[in-house]
């Protein structure tokens, strides 16, 4: 009774405290911000005093089945839930703003619909939204099971759930009202920034204390990446988020650095939310979904310590290739951008020991529509990081600098590797957590793959022809000696280019959303009667794997 | 637990014995053409930090092998790029506008480099083909408001339209004859009438007949009495179909109650006078540029043409 009276007594004056923050708030925004948090606190204070097993409630909405498992899996499912919910609003926000840029009036002329406010909206919504969910969700799922043992502090692992779903809501509506600290990837205000920083040591905290709670003798290779991805994102968003509030009761704050020094800090920052975020821990998704959906071992241990080393040795320094020709020192774009090119091999290297890891099983990618998300998955992977470090090279980046080429690499990328990786992951969980005898429907797994992987194509298609001719057009010389295109007459050439992307975006989101139906219909418990998938036989004596050569 | 190293069946390689989950790893080596990529990235590397600069020094950073630096190597092009140019800036800075279409080829250079100007400088109000906007001069037409020889264009460039602040710039107002209470509302309706005959729009009716009269006591003195405007004050020809602004009843009768007062930046305020004649060439080329005026006395043009070559906005008339 007497820490129930001190739960509630605590939420209420957090209540309370944004009760005075939002009275005496210095702008608009952080009223609304604050009005936010205290609505938040007073929905936990209710939760705690109703003292129902809230819990059990949302297991009986969700259909989950009862803990059979000796795993702490509640907070999964919301994050499985979660991921679809985010990755839906971002996808959406995403096709929303490609129609922006081929038609402008779907700005609305409304400040909080315009492409500068929607377009940090979408980036984040996908990226910490959507990317951050699954990864939280699939370390807890990992963690657990590959170190035979439960969450540590359950109670923090919830926290970390909902703590990090307020971050999204904060960050979201404050990109609407127009708060910003204009760092790309990172514009959430000082005290969102403060609450991430609380929510990711929780979730640090947890992962780590299950590894140390683990009844295995090793640290599997899934754990080391998420590992450096939880730890590299805590230093970056430390690091580059070091401001001055103008008020403590504002929104608007000053960043420690200025001019070179934040260009540089921000893209440090920015380039190994890629590395870290976007590749590390999506490799330790890779590490354990591929091996457990092909049922086969990992390829080579010595290549994923190798790979793991060299790829978190090399990424942290890559930063500065973001910066070419600009006001930074020239060693920095020079050091910049050696340090790309040999990220080349370590971050193939995941690819490899993904990819081969299907010796073996190759016959699963013609029956397995999941196997083949996932290799869809690798092959982009492969693609992009051999784009980005070509792109890094000096010579190639004064052409694809700032055009539309860089948003077909990122896409080629995001679409393609982490969104891919996700879906396959989703549909790996969904069964196994809510304890169904299969998916609901296997075929609509492979339209979500036919849809995905269309759209990316045009997608990835159309922005490297946009970027290419864009880059072409602007330094074109007539032999008159002078520049031939005004900005304005590129901007008109890349209609139809923006118009085809968006086509691309539409077959995405569709993929997407017969996944949400799919996902939500097995959690209902249903099974679609269909044929099935292939009737080719499987010829075991046709399947000649490749015999590996010896290495000395 | 203990390790149970195995071969695995499919693949012949031996497990490194470790197991998580149900997942094995293989002790497969690394590949070799993975590892040789690699060293081949790291030995690329390791030449480029040598040849190119890539330490940070406390009194600037040294420069590399190659003595290379991105300031250099921008001033060169831009100074290649300068040099290139020289002789044509020259012979333009010294060659009056009205002598260049004796030199089709000097003409043609400040054509291409006008174009170019164009497109930074102009397209933003004239757009990217020159055709203009509600407001906004086309100027692919014949039609001038202030006049379309080479020299007027140029004096129109330099000095602007209605440019606050500057003296020599193009200057008229048209009289808001509505806000400022010289004409009623129904007097614009006949005003707009007529005008609307004038460019055959409309037939003739009482309205503009009434409207002539009054056109004839307000608008005349700068329109002309015959409504073909006049290009000493900037006043458009109303009997043609072109419009600034809009040529039916609502615009006409807004245009006549509030006037217009359209401005220009005099462009001898931000650019040179070499980019200034290679714009104007450029305007004149795009289809509606007139012959230079048959001169009125020869004395008279030659001390307009002294007097504006060296101090470049002179106090010309239009």
């Amino acid at each position: 009774m007497e820490t129930l009276v001190m739960r509630a007594g605590g939420w209420l004056v957090v209540a309370l405290l944004a009760f005075f923050a939002l009275a005496y708030s210095a702008d608009a925004g952080f009223a609304v911000h604050m009005g936010i948090v205290m609505l938040a606190a007073l929905i936990t204070l209710v939760v705690t005093l109703r003292g129902a097993d809230y819990g059990a409630i949302a297991r009986g909405v969700l259909r989950v089945p009862a803990d059979q498992s000796k795993y702490d899996d509640d907070p999964i499912r919301w994050g499985v839930i979660a991921t679809v919910f985010w990755g839906l609003a971002g996808f959406l926000a995403g096709l929303y703003i490609a129609l922006q840029l081929a038609f402008p009036a779907l700005n609305l002329g409304l400040e909080w619909t315009t492409f500068g406010r929607l377009r940090p909206l979408h980036t984040s919504a996908v990226i910490f939204a959507f990317g951050g969910n699954a990864l939280i969700a699939t370390s807890f799922y990992i963690v657990q099971r590959t170190c035979r043992a439960r969450l540590a502090f359950p109670a923090l692992a919830r926290f970390v759930f909902w703590g990090y779903q307020l971050f999204i809501v904060l960050a979201a509506t404050g990109y609407l009202l127009g708060i910003t600290e204009a760092k790309e990837y990172a514009e959430p205000e000082w005290y969102v920034d403060l609450w991430l920083t609380v929510v990711w040591v929780s979730y640090l905290a947890v992962f780590v204390g299950t590894i140390v709670k683990r009844s295995e003798p090793h640290i599997y290779v899934a754990n080391w990446f998420f590992l450096s991805f939880i730890i590299t994102v805590a230093m970056l968003h430390l690091v580059n988020n070091l401001s001055l509030p103008v008020s403590f009761l504002g929104a608007k704050s000053y960043a420690a650095f200025s001019g070179v020094q934040d260009a540089l800090t921000q893209w440090w920052y920015g380039h190994n939310a890629v590395g870290f975020f976007l590749t590390a821990g999506f490799l330790a998704m890779m590490y354990y979904f591929v091996p457990k959906q092909a049922e086969r071992p990992v390829y080579s241990y010595r290549l994923s310590i190798i790979h793991f080393w060299s790829l978190i040795f090399l990424y942290i320094w890559a930063g500065p290739h973001h910066l070419h020709y600009t006001a930074l020192p020239d060693w920095a774009q020079t050091l910049g951008m050696v340090f790309s090119v040999m990220l080349w091999m370590p971050s193939w290297g995941g690819m490899i020991n993904g990819l081969m890891t299907l010796n073996g099983a190759w016959d699963k990618i013609r029956t397995d529509p999941i196997i083949r998300m996932m290799v869809m998955a690798l092959a982009f992977y492969g693609m992009s990081t051999f784009e980005g470090p070509m792109m890094s090279i000096k010579s190639v980046n004064s052409l694809s600098h700032y055009t539309d080429w860089t948003i077909g690499h990122v896409h080629s990328g995001a679409l393609g590797w982490n969104g891919m990786i996700t879906f396959a992951a989703l549909y790996y969980l969904t069964p196994r957590l809510w304890n169904r005898q299969r998916l609901y429907s296997l075929r609509m797994v492979n339209w979500h793959f036919w849809l995905a992987t269309v759209g990316i194509v045009l997608y990835a298609a159309s922005m490297w022809v946009a970027g290419i001719m864009q880059g072409l057009m602007w330094r074109e010389y007539g032999s008159d000696g002078y520049l031939v295109y005004s900005f304005a007459e590129v901007v008109a050439a890349m209609f139809p280019m923006y118009v085809i992307r968006a086509a691309g975006g539409v077959l995405y989101l569709g993929g997407a959303l017969i996944m949400a139906y799919n996902i939500a219909m097995t959690i209902a418990g249903n099974l679609r009667t269909e044929k099935p998938m292939t009737e080719t036989p499987y010829n075991e004596a046709a399947d000649r794997p490749l015999v590996p050569v010896a290495a000395e | 637990m203990a390790e149970q190293k195995r071969i695995d069946q499919p693949t012949g390689t031996e497990t490194v014995g470790h197991e998580w989950d149900g997942i094995e790893e293989l002790n497969t080596p690394l590949p070799r053409w993975w590892l040789w990529t690699f060293y081949a990235t790291v030995v690329f590397a390791i030449g480029y930090v040598v040849v190119y600069p890539s330490v940070p020094g406390a009194n600037g950073a040294p420069a590399g092998y190659l003595n290379w630096s991105s300031r250099e190597n921008l001033q060169s092009a831009l100074d290649a790029r300068q040099s290139e140019l020289k002789p044509v800036y020259a012979a333009l800075a010294a060659t009056d506008i009205t002598a260049l279409p004796g030199k089709p080829e000097l003409m043609n250079q400040a054509i291409a480099g006008g174009a170019a100007a164009f497109k930074v400088h102009c397209v933003q109000c004239h757009g990217s083909g020159a055709a203009g906007a509600k407001g906004y001069p086309n100027l692919n037409d014949d039609e001038w408001l202030w006049g379309g020889d080479l020299a007027t264009i140029e004096k129109t460039i330099a000095d602007g339209i209605r440019q606050p602040g500057h003296d020599a710039t193009r200057m008229s107002q048209m009289p808001a004859f509505g806000r400022d209470g010289i004409l009623q509302p129904a007097q614009i309706e006949d005003v707009v009438s007529y005008v609307r005959t004038l460019s055959g729009q409309e037939k003739g009716s009482a309205s503009s007949a009434r409207g002539q009269a009054l056109f004839t006591a307000n608008c005349a003195v700068c329109h002309g009495p015959d409504g073909k405007g006049s290009r000493t004050v900037g006043a458009p020809n109303l009997t043609d179909a072109i419009w600034l602004y809009g040529g039916d009843r609502a615009t006409i009768a807004q245009t006549v109650t509030n006037s217009r007062y359209g401005v220009m930046p005099a462009w001898s305020l931000h650019l040179d006078k070499v980019t200034i004649r290679m714009l104007a060439a450029y305007v004149h080329s795009l289809g509606g540029g007139e012959a230079a005026p048959a001169p009125v006395s020869a004395p008279e043009q030659a001390a307009d043409a002294a007097s504006a070559a060296p101090a470049g906005a002179g106090n010309v008339g239009g």
